[in-house]
């Protein structure tokens, strides 16, 4: 099998001269394909660093991400952002919804820019909705939902383009042990389709759901343990 | 992605923050509308000024006292002077009236009212002014021989004095000595900067006797046989007048003809049209810098939101598209409510001055203001468009 997601020595440096934070420091990662994976380490240690690259959404300051075998380093910025809407699904610990707007909108936003059409649209992100148990919420807007429910809007905007690869940090941060287990399901399910799922966590029970955990220290790949 | 998606984006952008699309749509509307409104003001105030010194006719010559040069005592223009100036040495002047000028209250009853222009002169006074009488009759040659106490009274006063009332045969106190009003003038309009119609005429030697004294006169108005005679006249006067005050140098008087008027008058509506315009074009400055501002606060007050939709594959273009739109829908429909505001406003009278549009203000306080809006609507825009998506959600 080859591997979707392949890593080598990066590095991400945050600034310069004096103030500069190595957040990376040569971090190598390969994830195979459909493979479920928790990413695990101390804070500051640079998990969302990791993620925010790898989800096209960062770009390194050394080393080369490849992306189905292909250097993203070459991309431009509209392969990128049709990569971001097609092939990744990203679900940021802080939900970041658009404010003032629905939830059946939110979900339906990257459906907008792949240019499905409307009546599509709308059913694809209800299904969406329907898989996080969200079906009755669908008219609320952010401020009206709870926090596990914005996460599950934030889940559902992420699979509705079926993406190859969801990307996940800290996903239930923010949520009870319900909730929590409500989203890990929906993660399950999604890995249980094919699709290849990173997602980072600081609770050993969520990472017992992953097929394998990698332990991230100071910006390199400690150990994996299977 | 078609552009009807992304219309639809920048309308749902707008209706989801009324406030803030209320207050640039009203930032917008009050810049342009006092755009227009001013530069009407000024445009108003000159062409009526302008109108008024055309009314005088074209054939007039304005003689006035000019000061004394130092080491010579100047000779105080007089009836004698005014009477000289018709006659065998000079064919082109047809009449010459002599006018004295003094402040005058009136009442009558329990009214009194502070006349703008109280003049003495002779009945051709009337015809030289371009003045209609309206109700009554004017004063006669020989009202002005017999220093009879009558007055014409202009449309104003008669409004203040004698409010539903005929004026005419009714006596007022002038500075308490009572004269007889013979006749009202046809109104004249405001001249702008001053109301025509706020006067009173009486015969010349009446107002000496009773207001002014026999002083100099104010002015001598010289009516020309005609136009084409004016310089003629001018050349005439100026003979006579430099013989009966025995002129070595610079003369003791002054004759402005009606052309000479203009010209000078127009200069100084043209410095106030200019002063109208600078601030015309500081408070399309003022207002363009408010626009600018909330353009800029509200890119980047939606600088996550603009992270947000990278995130999930919005193309730079699409983004771009929907603030464009947003600054064109905001930029047209305020700058079209600013519009409406200053045509409507430029109907009423503004401190005495009806305003008359000038349509390129309307077209330049429009198109700044749209330009304006466009550029600070989309430039912060295409900026935060270029910004990576995660540094564009960690903006605060
Ligand atoms: N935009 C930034 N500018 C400067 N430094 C940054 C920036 N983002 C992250 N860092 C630094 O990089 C390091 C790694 O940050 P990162 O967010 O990847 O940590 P993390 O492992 O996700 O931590 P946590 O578990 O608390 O979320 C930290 O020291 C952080 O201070
Ligand atoms: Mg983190």
């Amino acid at each position: 099998m080859s591997p979707v997601i392949e890593v080598r020595d990066l590095r991400k440096t945050y600034g310069s001269g004096d103030t500069a934070v190595h957040a990376l420091r040569g971090l190598d990662l390969t994830v195979q394909k459909g493979e479920y994976i928790a990413i695990m380490g101390a804070s500051g240690s640079g998990k969302s660093t990791l993620l925010n690259i790898l989800g096209c959404l960062d770009v390194p300051s050394g080393g080369e991400y490849l992306l189905d075998g292909i250097d993203t380093g070459e991309f431009d910025e509209e392969q990128l952002s049709l990569l971001r809407n097609r092939k990744i699904g990203f679900v940021f610990q802080s939900f970041n919804l658009v404010p003032r707007t629905t939830a059946l909108a939110n979900v339906e936003l990257p459906l907008v820019y792949a240019g499905v059409r409307r009546a599509q649209r709308r059913e694809r992100a209800l299904a969406a909705l329907d898989l996080v148990g969200l079906r009755d919420r669908t008219h609320h807007r952010p401020n009206e939902l709870s926090g596990g429910q914005q996460q599950r809007v934030a889940i559902a905007r992420a699979l509705v383009t079926s993406p190859a690869i969801v990307l996940a940090d800290e996903p239930t941060g923010n949520l009870d042990t319900d909730s929590s287990r409500e989203v890990l399901g929906i993660l399950d399910r999604l890995n249980a389709t094919g699709r290849t799922v990173v997602l980072i966590t600081h609770e050993d029970e969520v990472a017992a759901h992953a097929m394998r955990t990698v332990r991230v220290v100071d910006g390199r790949v400690a150990g994996v343990l299977v | 992605m078609r552009i009807f998606e992304i219309a639809a984006f920048a309308v749902r952008g707008l209706t989801a923050n009324k406030m803030r699309s209320g207050l640039t749509t009203l930032g917008i509307l009050i810049g342009v509308a006092s755009v227009i409104l001013l530069i009407a003001v000024g445009n108003g105030a000159s062409s009526a000024v302008q109108q008024s010194i055309a009314g005088l006719g074209t054939n007039i010559l304005t003689i006035s006292p000019q000061r004394a040069q130092p080491g010579t005592t100047a000779k105080p223009l007089t009836t004698a002077d005014a009477a000289a100036l018709v006659g065998q040495d000079s064919p082109a002047v047809k009449y010459a009236s002599p006018v004295v000028s003094a402040q005058a209250t009136a009442g009558y009853g329990d009214t009194t009212h502070d006349i703008g222009q109280f003049i003495g002169s002779d009945p051709r006074y009337f015809d030289t002014t371009n003045s209609a009488v309206a109700q009554g009759n004017l004063f006669s040659d020989n009202d002005v021989q017999q220093a009879r106490k009558v007055v014409v009274i202009g449309a104003t006063v008669a409004a203040q004095l004698f409010p539903g009332l005929d004026p005419v045969g009714k006596s007022v106190l002038v500075n308490n000595i009572p004269f007889t009003v013979v006749g009202v003038l046809a109104a004249k309009g405001s001249s702008g900067l001053q109301d025509a119609d706020d006067l009173a005429v009486a015969p010349l030697t009446t107002t000496q006797n009773a207001l002014t004294g026999y002083g100099g006169l104010t002015q001598i108005v010289v009516q020309a046989r005609s136009a084409d005679a004016l310089p003629d006249a001018q050349a005439q006067v100026t003979t006579i007048l430099n013989g009966r005050h025995k002129t070595t140098g610079t003369a003791d008087y002054r004759i402005l003809s009606q052309d000479q008027l203009l010209t000078a008058r127009t200069a100084t509506t043209e410095t106030f049209t200019v002063l109208l315009a600078s601030v015309a074009a500081i408070s399309l400055l003022v207002g363009g810098i408010g626009i600018t501002n909330i353009m800029l606060v509200t890119v980047t007050e939606r600088i996550r939101e603009i992270g947000i939709r990278k995130a999930v594959g919005a193309p730079r273009s699409s983004i771009l598209g929907q603030f464009l739109i947003e600054a064109t829908l905001l930029s047209l429909f305020g700058g079209a409510l600013g519009v409406a505001a200053g045509v409507v406003g430029s109907r009423f009278t503004i401190a005495g001055i009806q305003p008359v549009l000038v349509p390129s203000s309307v077209l330049l306080a429009f198109a700044v203001s749209a330009l304006i809006g466009l550029f600070f609507g989309s430039y912060p825009a295409s900026r935060a468009a270029k910004l990576r998506p995660i540094e564009a959600l960690r903006h605060e």
